[in-house]
């Protein structure tokens, strides 16, 4: 019967171990990455984040990324950003601010006729680095530009 | 929330340019009701998705800080004028909305 209960205490505390993994991030399941990355997203340091969109915070800095962004943004609510890859095989693209409170500002995958360009729009809270983050052939690319913001778009 | 996306999408020797506009308040949950001083539920877009001919072109996973009334642009190959493209988006409150198009 003591040996019942002790088999039982080591099953509970194995699980309850796997578990504060996924939670931290450490362990990502093919489950939880199709869906929406809550994790990624609701990450407030810029590693911890990139680790939840892109599997790790290991990114080389490349120059064959292109980020495109305004040296100064008068309106943080709106920052326009563009990013290019001439990286081949670039499947995921990730845009972070890294002083938002949340850097993670969005994925995207890449279907396989799909170029590496895209444009979009983002708030940033402060000044900071804009990051691109480019996935291609199982690694981790980066370049940074930083976007001096003289009216926050975090928060009224 | 119909009607909430303006899509063009033009090709041009093989690729084709897709631009895309939604209207969306894109709150970030973060900010106050000057008034009553509560703060203002969240409400965003988490995935946009793209297909065009049956294929998902784009699948894309947004957070609260991409900015109100969200502008998205991409390319892609294998295009020609008159195929079908269809963008679609769903927020965190389980809203949606979608457009079927052609590209021109």
């Amino acid at each position: 019967m003591n040996h019942n209960r002790r088999t039982l205490l080591k099953g509970s505390l194995a699980a309850g171990a796997v578990g504060a993994a996924v939670s931290a991030g450490l362990l990502t399941p093919k489950a939880v990455m199709a869906a929406w990355a809550k994790d990624a997203f609701e990450a407030k340091e810029v590693d911890a984040a990139m680790t939840g969109a892109m599997g790790s915070a290991d990114a080389t800095a490349s120059d064959k990324i292109k980020l495109k962004a305004p040296d100064i943004a008068e309106n943080g609510a709106v920052v326009p950003i563009t990013v290019t890859s001439s990286i081949d095989g670039t499947t995921t693209m990730s845009i972070l601010v890294a002083k938002n409170n949340t850097p993670l500002t969005s994925t995207y995958e890449l279907g396989p006729n799909t170029e590496a360009y895209i444009s979009t729009r983002v708030k940033m809270g402060k000044t900071s680095d804009v990051i691109a983050v480019v996935k291609a052939g199982g690694k981790l690319y980066s370049t940074k530009k930083e976007v001096k913001v003289t009216i926050g778009g975090c928060g009224g | 929330m119909a009607k909430s996306i303006k899509l063009r999408a033009k090709a041009k020797d093989g690729v084709a340019t897709v631009k895309a506009l939604i209207s969306h308040p894109m709150e970030t949950g973060l900010r106050k009701d000057k008034k009553s001083g509560k703060p203002i539920p969240a409400e965003f877009i988490q995935e946009v998705v793209c297909e065009s001919g049956g294929k998902t072109v784009l699948n894309a996973q947004w957070g609260s800080a991409i900015s109100k009334n969200p502008f998205l642009s991409f390319k892609f190959n294998g295009a020609k004028s008159g195929d079908s493209i269809k963008i679609s988006w769903v927020d965190n409150k389980g809203n949606s909305d979608s457009i079927d198009s052609k590209i021109k």
